[in-house]
């Protein structure tokens, strides 16, 4: 359907009539892990300079997915962003992620302030995406859906940061298959049958041990001055294939043998469609098959990237084979990955089912800034917490949270909410602790399989990270020394959110077949209760008589019937 | 001896010249053995405290519910210090009165532990109070009784170590100890309880009053208590219990508006203190919906987890009812004798109240030496006893066997509290049919003959 999209296309670059300006960008960024494991992500991005606000009719979609716009202007959404993921992201291991992105499903919705009924327009929205995506976003409800009041800022324009128009909420235990995917690429302008989209089999991406698929929509600046804004929506999609499980324990990855597909050509929509890989952590080491000779630099996550780029615009990018199959070859495993500055972990302790203790762990990695973060934690209510026990040490030492926004739970209403801003000391383990009773539910409320546990949503640790390249004195030498002196803060610090693992935690259960017992026993004692009660209460003590015999009791009755008086 | 002249003898019994200076004597003669016992309870106690058991007994589900739990409190007092309203979340549900108590003398957790002490000393006075009373009932009522009865009228003599037993069946009942070192609150209400019936014997029909009203404020369920109060006062001031007396009504109005009136005071100073009217769905909602079925000694919690959900509703009403039912029967039954009334209330309450702990089960027990003239008629207190022993070892193992080890299910734990209902069941049921079958003697004679001259077996009709 992409060729009658080309169609449109044209009369909007012949005729000057002001139609609304839109563009597409797709790229993927391949990263050679140094586990031998190979990390690819994808961005598609639609930039669309039109107005879904102020009562204004769009009806006219080009690039921009309608179903995504229609629920932009119905729901007066201002940000949205959504993400399914299947497996957890070792940050140890990997590095840090260009997209983090929680295990399971996570939403986040900024509504505009001219929303009234939030919590409806939550609801309603939840249940469309769920028909959009073929995602269980349904089972979001007030019991999962918090307000984190600082966690979560817009990323987009505007400086609205009233977190009463903030929805989040997370389904840790979403799984995320193909029919999650069909959706998502239905959404691409050129689908899922030309440019970058093509690699995007699904036999291969979900044969890996990572799998996350994003969409993101924001308003943002449509010039430097910022008079109009235009929509951005960022379908992102990152993968993480094994080394042994994909790449048979061969350091030799190609495009060939990640999605079994090669590319032929650009998407005919997209203004640019570029491949970079990053080729930092060992130039040398490093064969790439064909050999470009583009290279770019960039501040990615703190750190200064080199990348290789091939741009699929240009035809002799896929030589003359008219296909281009990227091959990367280590030539040797030497090299260190830099370590990343912050890093977090979780997990329950205590046994029994009736107490509980969850341990939050945020390292601090580097070797002289401290730095603060924001740890947010949403618990669901059948774990109640006590705000009372929270602790948080730093080396041995009690490390007071400056801000703590906490909202405790309503049973079968809404969940804890725990947000803290803490200091972590360089060099350092912070410990986050705190005691729960896990409650007993009504035995309908546990899931078909209540003894395999209950999730718990990953906490969101938001930080702004001293850069890297800060710390890299060395850097500083190909730089002007009057310019080197203070340092930047564009480059000083950056922006990084870290998940930690969704949590299983088991509850008590009831026998669930023997409601009718139950029902039963429980009603005979209060009976037994009752009827002694009522035995005593209503009677009264007499001396027993003999009850007469059969023969006097009839006599009895016939003298009854003459009117004689009993013997 | 019909009716009435058996009221105006009752009427006749309460001077309320005579208790002090009894009183004084006991006390003297008491002095020692009572401070002994003190003594003795503090020590078990603070050394309770002082042992890692204590954090152990703080975690007990038969000990702490969900309303009482000491670590409760402090999380609300947590989260008032994080300016959270603590009615905003599901873990508090005490009352605001006792949260802004507890805000100022936190520091002296142990002041459950003193409460105790003073609860124990009310009843202590209070076993006084009817000893005394029963003492001049005994004198005036001698002569008038069947001669065969005067073995089931109890001497002073015998009367004598009331009041020091039920000190020590207060103060050392294990359920009392674990209630006290695991510092719930129930402690508290115990001890309002208390004096709330301290004075109505003590015939300060405002203090009775305003005690009761601070009972029912905790926790709903004393409002029973109503009835055996009025009861008790009208016999006190010779008020006959009669419907078209006006002095009845007037007194009843009287007693009405004392209490009402508290309440009213009680419940806007707390609407003052918090701003709010949060704490009635939190604190009163909570005890009569039930949503947390945390297991407890109680009926609720197991069946109202496995119930299915459209009887929800009626199960609740008619199990909720159920406690405050009784009232009527009973005071009808019992109108003359509103000091067993109160005993069976209580009795009735800690059974099927929504979140019954064994501090409860504890208040019941010590009015249990206060009915020991009803010994002789009690049919099976040797089952019961064995029973009640018998759960409460198992309810610590059974729990063990579901929650830590897994080896056993929810319906074990479920099968004791069963029993252990059944069993209070049994025990209330049975001294109520000893004080009956004791006033039917009382009337008609102990050794009671049938007309053919032979002995009689009495029996219910």
């Amino acid at each position: 359907h992409y060729a009658a999209a080309q169609k449109q296309a044209e009369p909007a670059v012949l005729q000057p009539t002001p139609q609304p300006k839109d563009d597409f960008q797709e790229e993927l960024v391949v990263r050679p892990l140094h586990s031998g494991d190979i990390y690819a992500s994808f961005q598609f991005r639609t930039l669309w300079e039109t107005d879904f606000m102020r009562g204004n009719k769009v009806s006219h979609y080009r690039l921009f997915p309608k179903s995504l716009g229609q629920v932009i202007s119905k729901f007066s959404v201002r940000e949205l962003h959504i993400s399914f993921t299947q497996g957890y992201w070792r940050t140890m291991q990997w590095g840090q992620p260009y997209l983090p992105s929680p295990p399971g499903a996570e939403l986040w919705v900024w509504f505009q302030d001219s929303v009234t009924d939030v919590d409806a327009t939550w609801k309603e929205l939840t249940n469309v995406l769920s028909g959009i995506f073929c995602a269980s976003l349904n089972f979001i409800d007030s019991t999962n859906t918090v307000q984190p009041s600082a966690s979560f800022k817009p990323l987009g324009i505007g400086n609205v940061t009233d977190h009463r128009f903030l929805r989040y909420a997370t389904l840790p235990r979403e799984i995320v298959c193909t029919e999650n995917l069909t959706p998502w690429k239905k959404l691409l302008p050129c689908g899922s049958k030309a440019g970058l989209a093509v690699l995007l089999k699904s036999e291969k991406l979900f044969h890996s041990s990572f799998h996350s698929q994003a969409v993101h929509i924001r308003p943002v600046c449509q010039d430097w001055q910022c008079k109009t804004t235009s929509w951005e929506l960022r379908q992102t999609l990152n993968v993480v294939f094994d080394l042994h499980n994909s790449g048979q324990g061969k350091r030799e990855w190609s495009l060939f043998k990640m999605f079994s597909r090669t590319l032929t050509e650009a998407c005919p929509l997209a203004s640019s469609s570029k491949i970079y890989i990053d080729i930092t952590d060992n130039p040398e080491q490093f064969e790439l098959s064909p050999a470009t000779s583009l290279l770019s630099q960039a501040m990615v996550l703190g750190d200064r990237r080199t990348f290789s780029v091939y741009d699929l615009t240009q035809q002799d990018t896929f030589g003359s084979v008219r296909s281009l199959n990227l091959l990367i070859r280590w030539k040797s495993t030497e090299g260190d990955m830099l370590r990343p500055l912050l890093h977090a972990e979780r997990y329950v302790a205590g046994y029994g089912l009736q107490t509980g203790e969850i341990h939050t762990l945020m390292y601090n990695h580097h070797p002289y800034r401290s730095f603060p973060v924001l740890l947010l934690d949403s618990v669901p209510w059948y774990l109640r917490l006590y705000i009372h026990t929270l602790t948080v040490t730093s080396k041995g030492k009690d490390n007071k949270p400056s801000y703590i926004h906490y909202q405790p739970s309503k049973d079968r209403v809404r969940p804890h909410l725990l947000e803290m801003l803490v200091q972590l000391p360089p060099n350092s383990v912070t410990e986050v602790t705190v005691q729960f009773e896990r409650a007993l539910l009504k035995w309908t409320e546990y899931t078909p399989d209540p003894n395999h546990g209950f999730y718990v949503g990953s906490s969101v640790i938001s930080s702004l990270v001293p850069s890297t390249v800060a710390m890299d004195t060395n850097s500083t030498r190909e730089r002007p020394l009057f310019s080197s002196f203070f340092p930047c803060k564009e480059e000083s610090s950056y922006f990084v959110r870290v998940y930690t693992e969704p949590l299983l935690v088991n509850l008590p259960t009831p026998d669930f077949s023997m409601p009718y017992n139950v029902i039963c026993l429980t009603c005979t004692v209060v009976a037994v209760g009752y009827g002694s009660l009522y035995n005593l209460l209503t009677r009264s003590f007499q001396i027993e008589e003999p009850s007469p015999g059969l023969a006097k009791r009839i006599a009895n009755v016939i003298r009854k019937m003459r009117g004689v008086p009993p013997l | 001896m019909s009716g009435l002249p058996g009221f105006l003898i009752d009427d006749r019994l309460h001077f309320p010249s005579c208790p002090s200076q009894g009183g004084q004597r006991f006390l003297v003669e008491m002095a020692a053995p009572l401070t002994l016992l003190l003594v003795l309870a503090v020590t078990i106690r603070a050394a309770l405290f002082r042992s890692s058991l204590a954090e152990l007994i703080a975690e007990r589900v038969e000990v702490v519910s969900p309303i009482t739990a000491w670590k409760r409190v402090v999380e609300g007092l947590a989260l008032l210090d994080l300016g959270v309203s603590p009615y905003s979340g599901d873990v508090f549900h005490e009352t605001p009165l006792i949260i802004y108590l507890f805000h100022f003398v936190v520091d002296y957790a142990e002041i459950t532990f003193m409460l105790d002490i003073k609860t124990t000393l009310t009843f202590t006075d209070l076993s006084l109070m009817l000893f005394q009373f029963r003492k001049q009932k005994f004198a005036l009522e001698a002569d008038r009784y069947p001669l065969d009865c005067l073995e089931l009228i109890r001497s002073p003599k015998e009367m004598y170590y009331i009041p020091l037993k039920v000190a020590m069946f207060y103060l050392l009942n294990p359920f009392t100890i674990l209630s006290c070192v695991a510092k719930s609150t129930c402690g508290l209400n115990n001890a309002v309880v208390a004096l709330f019936i301290f004075s109505t014997i003590k015939g300060n029909t405002l203090l009775s009053a305003i005690f009761l009203c601070l009972a029912t404020y905790q926790s709903i369920y004393p409002l029973t208590l109503c009835a055996p109060a009025m009861l008790y006062l009208m016999q006190r001031q010779y008020i006959p219990v009669n419907f078209r007396r006006a002095s009845f009504w007037w007194f009843i109005a009287q007693y009405l508006f004392m209490y009402l009136g508290s309440l009213f005071v009680l419940i806007c100073l707390s609407f003052f203190l918090l701003g709010s009217w949060d704490y009635m769905p939190s604190v009163y909602g909570f005890i009569l919906s039930v949503p947390d079925l945390t297991p407890n000694i109680g009926l609720f919690w197991y069946f109202f987890a496995e119930m299915f959900e459209h009887f929800r509703l009626f199960f609740l009403c008619v199990f909720q009812i159920n406690v405050f039912f009784y009232t009527i029967p009973l005071s009808v039954k019992l109108k003359e004798h509103p000091v067993f009334l109160i005993f069976m209330q209580l009795a009735v309450i800690s059974i099927f109240k929504s979140y019954p702990t064994v501090g409860d089960i504890a208040l019941y027990m010590a009015f249990l030496p206060v009915w020991s003239h009803l010994y002789r008629f009690l049919r099976n207190t040797f089952l019961v006893s064995c029973v009640l022993l018998a759960c409460s070892t198992l309810f610590p193992v059974l729990w063990h066997l579901w929650i830590y080890a897994g080896s056993a299910n929810s319906n074990f734990y479920y099968a004791i509290t069963l029993l252990f209902n059944v069993a209070q069941i049994l025990l209330v049921s049975d001294y109520f049919y000893a004080f009956l079958r004791r006033e039917h003697h009382l009337t008609y004679g102990l050794y009671l003959k049938r007309k053919d001259g032979s002995e009689a077996t009495l029996v219910l009709k």
